[in-house]
């Protein structure tokens, strides 16, 4: 209640002021009708460009998100004007958010109208639609020109534990909603205009403090959170038509397994891994090998379980005999010996083809031909119909790939907030200091490096099935396709070191960018460079930070502060009271 | 020599270093020390900088191992790893605060318990009753140790946001966590205001009364009087004096480490002198060095700079006596 009537004050006081502010406030909510209104109107005069934004009274394509942007822009601004009942919307205040928003808005249409003209050859190619989208998304910039009224959120309304939990749910239901939009986003243009709606639109989410409120339903009902989010992702293949975007939510949910088992080694251990993703190669080589396909050496066809067993078990071993010598060495060093470790992987794979090695793996040519699973007669290679909806071949590895992910997740949260665990932010945080409490340095690293070796060789037995094909070049330290060692350390760091869902979100971005931009691909590595680059300049804890990482690098705005009041101020006012 | 200590023979120490050597390549940092510390004892280790202490200290703990000598804890010879010294009953702290900075505090305090439970990843993962059995009975013990020193409030918080006193509090915590039978503190109130070394005192009493014996490197002599029933003073790797703490006190070549041999004929009688006052070595210094029968006025006439070359010496061994 004081923050609020402290806040009104600050805003009305100077009376001029405040007038200036509803007004500029009135402007951004105008500007975001315009926005709106204007998606409604034809853009350009041909088909050419896609997503067809000839048809008036229609929006299509990149209008779409224009019309969401500006949607967004004009509820914030009503929040903003105080309007009943939105006002839930902004718990820490919306000009921050109104700015994140008003530039999204602005980014997506002018996105738009620069791309056509380019596409089309000329400005020429405008419907007057077009210049007045332009003009009315620019209109909501005057949100830049506000007072910031940031204030600490108040206390939250007293609602029924059913809302907060239908809260919960509608949350993740959008949120599903959302990155299903994104996959499905059918040409680079489309997707483009995607990532800059959703980018701004996320940012201001948490500008605002909605996150925040969201963040503390879902601890506080952390199994029906936790819940929910695994039945949202496991409804995506439901949402789907084709299997052309399942193959690509399989993809990334390899990606980002392997690249959450990466965090237990990086983000726990601190052990820098650089050849991490030979683990995932030692777990689909193997599975290749026992698959009963006719490429393999050995002529034995495994059942799926005791594969995946045989492929952890190997990759296991793998991990221990890599890890024992090189895990003596610390920081950089390590770094370079694993990176040396996961080339030798690759080329060794790549010579055991009967010529320069042993016949094992075909060498260059690699194990193709992987049959499908079957399990009880239910082949993941066809087509099923279950709830009367039809699910591709790609829908069922999607769902057995989201198992492998839940049991990484599991592991991760389980190891991580264990004896074991603390040993291990203990080692890295000071190695010396961690042994002087009795830790046994060597053990405690090597068992990070072997969990996170089995986690990833777990998830290479499923890649095996998935892709049918395994070749030495899909393990390599850096390539255009993810997943790769660079890629899934790049994951990791971008999303958040240490968090479960920080390599998740760090992974989906990873490999959706370049999947869906297919022109980037030359200046695709100089992209993700830049982008690192800032990413470390401007939030160096990644995308997600943990609570730790948030205070380590930001000093200011300390989370655990004591409640107000500084520890030794309650000493003073005893003293001055005595 | 060190028959004046006061050592019980009948039972074993609990910490009993025979002839510790340790060499760097051709520097010989700790030179053929033996140090023997009883139960429910105090003991002080004093010595100008880089008299070898934390050397000492490294070799005690496994972090070095000394190239010749044995270290015995309760009768058996200590393996040469760190972690396994910890496990057998010896915790320490160290010089430079070393707490895992991004850690909470109550996490820290965790940490040390590390030796003392067993709980493994596989444990972890399965989440049996006996994990969450030995988890809750982890935490009791640890807030139980953050209330004796009196952190419990700041349970939460990240280690680096304590004020340094709270910091080396919590790195005593963090060590006594492992049950030690030994503790060994290397400088615990450097750094520290007369009051907070007052109450870091108090607590180093409340330790040895838990029946745990202490080893404490300290620069400060009147916390070291105060506190140790022995103290040894290590000058150059090797151990000067052992005694209790009147005894070295009044040892004039412990003087003579710390402040440098004086050259005048009478200076033995000087140096007898302030031994009562419980600080000898600042307030010696501008006594030794007086010139010429100025006694009295010599701390007061400092300021005024009579001979340049006799005036800069007095300063220079001033400093070093307080910089201590």
């Amino acid at each position: 209640m004081t923050t609020d009537t402290t806040k009104t004050a600050a805003v009305t006081t100077p009376a001029g002021t405040g007038s200036r502010t509803t007004g500029l406030r009135r402007l951004t909510a105008l500007g975001g009708i315009a926005t709106i209104a204007a998606t409604f109107l034809s853009w350009t005069y041909t088909d050419e460009f896609p997503g067809d934004l000839t048809v008036y009274g229609y929006p299509g394509g990149l209008q779409v998100l224009t019309l969401v942007a500006g949607a967004l822009v004009l509820l914030y601004a009503l929040a903003a004007l105080d309007i009943r009942g939105l006002r839930w919307l902004a718990p820490t205040g919306t000009t921050k958010a109104l700015r994140f928003l008003a530039l999204g808005a602005f980014g997506t249409t002018w996105f738009t109208v620069i791309a056509i003209a380019v596409e089309l050859g000329g400005v020429v190619n405008l419907e007057p639609g077009g210049f007045v989208a332009a003009v009315a998304s620019a209109i909501p910039l005057v949100a830049f020109l506000l007072p910031d009224d940031t204030r600490k959120a108040s206390r939250p309304k007293e609602i029924p534990s059913w809302a907060e939990i239908l809260i919960i749910v509608l949350a993740f239901g959008i949120g599903l909603f959302v990155v299903t939009y994104g996959i499905d986003t059918e040409y680079a243009e489309l997707f483009t205009g995607y990532m800059i709606t959703a980018g701004f639109a996320v940012g201001a989410l948490f500008k605002s403090g909605i996150m925040a409120r969201l963040s503390v339903l879902t601890t506080k009902y952390r199994s029906i959170a936790v819940a929910a989010a695994f039945v949202a992702a496991a409804a995506f293949p439901f949402t789907q038509n084709t299997d052309q975007y399942t193959l690509i939510a399989v993809n990334i949910l390899i990606f980002a397994t392997v690249a959450l088992g990466l965090n237990i080694v990086v983000g726990l251990a601190g052990l820098l891994d650089l050849g991490y993703v030979a683990f995932l190669g030692v777990g689909a080589y193997t599975a290749a090998l026992v698959s009963g396909t006719t490429a393999s050496a050995f002529g034995v066809q495994f059942p799926f379980w005791a594969s995946v067993l045989t492929g952890a078990a190997v990759s296991l071993i793998f991990g221990v005999v890599i890890g024992a010598p090189t895990l003596r060495l610390r920081g950089d060093y390590l770094a370079i010996v694993t990176l040396g470790f996961g080339e030798i992987f690759r080329i060794t794979v790549g010579n055991l083809d009967g010529v320069s090695g042993p016949r094992v793996t075909n060498g260059p040519n690699g194990v193709p031909n992987i049959p499908d699973l079957v399990f009880f007669g239910y082949d993941f290679g066809e087509s099923h119909t279950i709830l009367g909806i039809e699910l591709g071949g790609y829908a069922n590895y999607y769902l057995l790939m989201l198992l492998a992910m839940i049991l990484v997740v599991l592991v991760f949260s389980r190891a991580g907030s264990s004896r074991i665990g603390r040993a291990w932010v203990a080692i890295r945080e000071d190695e010396t200091a961690a042994t002087a409490m009795g830790i046994n340095g060597f053990r405690v690293k090597l068992i990070a490096f072997a969990l996170g070796a089995t986690l990833a060789g777990i998830a290479g037995t499923v890649q095996a099935h998935v892709q049918s094909t395994v070749v030495p070049e899909m393990y390599v330290f850096a390539g255009p396709v993810p997943p790769n060692s660079a890629f899934l350390l790049a994951a990791v760091i971008l999303g958040g070191m240490g968090t479960i869902s920080g390599p998740l979100i760090g992974a989906t971005l990873l490999y959706m960018i370049p999947a869906k931009l297919q022109f980037l691909q030359d200046y695709q590595l100089l992209g993700f460079g830049l982008a690192l680059i800032l990413l470390m300049r401007f939030r160096p804890e990644g995308l997600i930070a943990n609570r730790r990482a948030q205070l380590e690098y930001h000093e200011t705005g300390q989370l655990d502060t004591p409640e107000g009041t500084l520890p030794d101020s309650g000493v003073g006012t005893v003293k001055a009271g005595a | 020599m060190n028959d004046m200590t006061t050592t019980t023979e009948t039972t074993t120490p609990v910490l009993d270093a025979g002839g510790v050597t340790m060499r760097f390549g051709g520097l010989t940092a700790v030179r053929d020390v033996d140090l023997k510390v009883n139960a429910g004892e105090i003991v002080g280790l004093i010595g100008p900088n880089g008299a070898g202490k934390t050397t000492f200290f490294n070799c005690l703990t496994g972090l070095y191992v000394p190239t010749e000598g044995t270290v015995r804890y309760k009768g058996t010879v200590l393996p040469p790893k760190p972690h396994l010294v910890t496990q057998a009953g010896i915790a320490r702290t160290f010089q430079n605060i070393r707490l895992f900075a991004n850690m909470t505090v109550l996490e820290n305090v965790l940490v040390g318990r590390h030796t003392r439970t067993k709980e493994g990843l596989w444990s972890a993962l399965v989440r049996g009753p006996g994990f969450k059995k030995a988890e809750a009975a982890s935490h009791a013990r640890s807030m139980e140790l953050l209330e004796f020193i009196g952190l419990q409030d700041k349970a939460d918080h990240l280690a680096r946001n304590l004020p340094y006193g709270d910091q080396r509090k919590l790195e005593i915590a963090r060590a006594l966590a492992s049950d030690p039978g030994l503790l060994l503190l290397d400088e615990p109130t450097a750094g520290m205001n007369p009051q907070e070394t007052r109450v870091t005192e108090e607590l180093i009493f409340a330790i040895r009364d838990m029946g745990i014996a202490v080893l404490v490197i300290e620069h400060d002599m009147r916390f070291i009087f105060n506190l140790c029933d022995r103290v040894a003073c290590l000058v150059q790797g090797e151990k000067l004096v052992e005694g209790t703490p009147s005894v070295v006190q009044g040892d004039e070549r412990v003087v003579a480490a710390y402040l440098g041999t004086p050259f005048e004929a009478d200076t033995p009688e000087k140096a007898e002198a302030p031994a009562p006052t419980e600080a000898p070595e600042p307030k010696a210094a501008p006594e030794a060095e007086a010139p010429a029968g100025t006694d009295g006025t010599a701390k007061g006439a400092e300021p005024v700079a009579e001979t340049p070359g006799a005036d800069k010496a007095q300063r220079t061994t001033s400093t070093e006596g307080e910089g201590q």
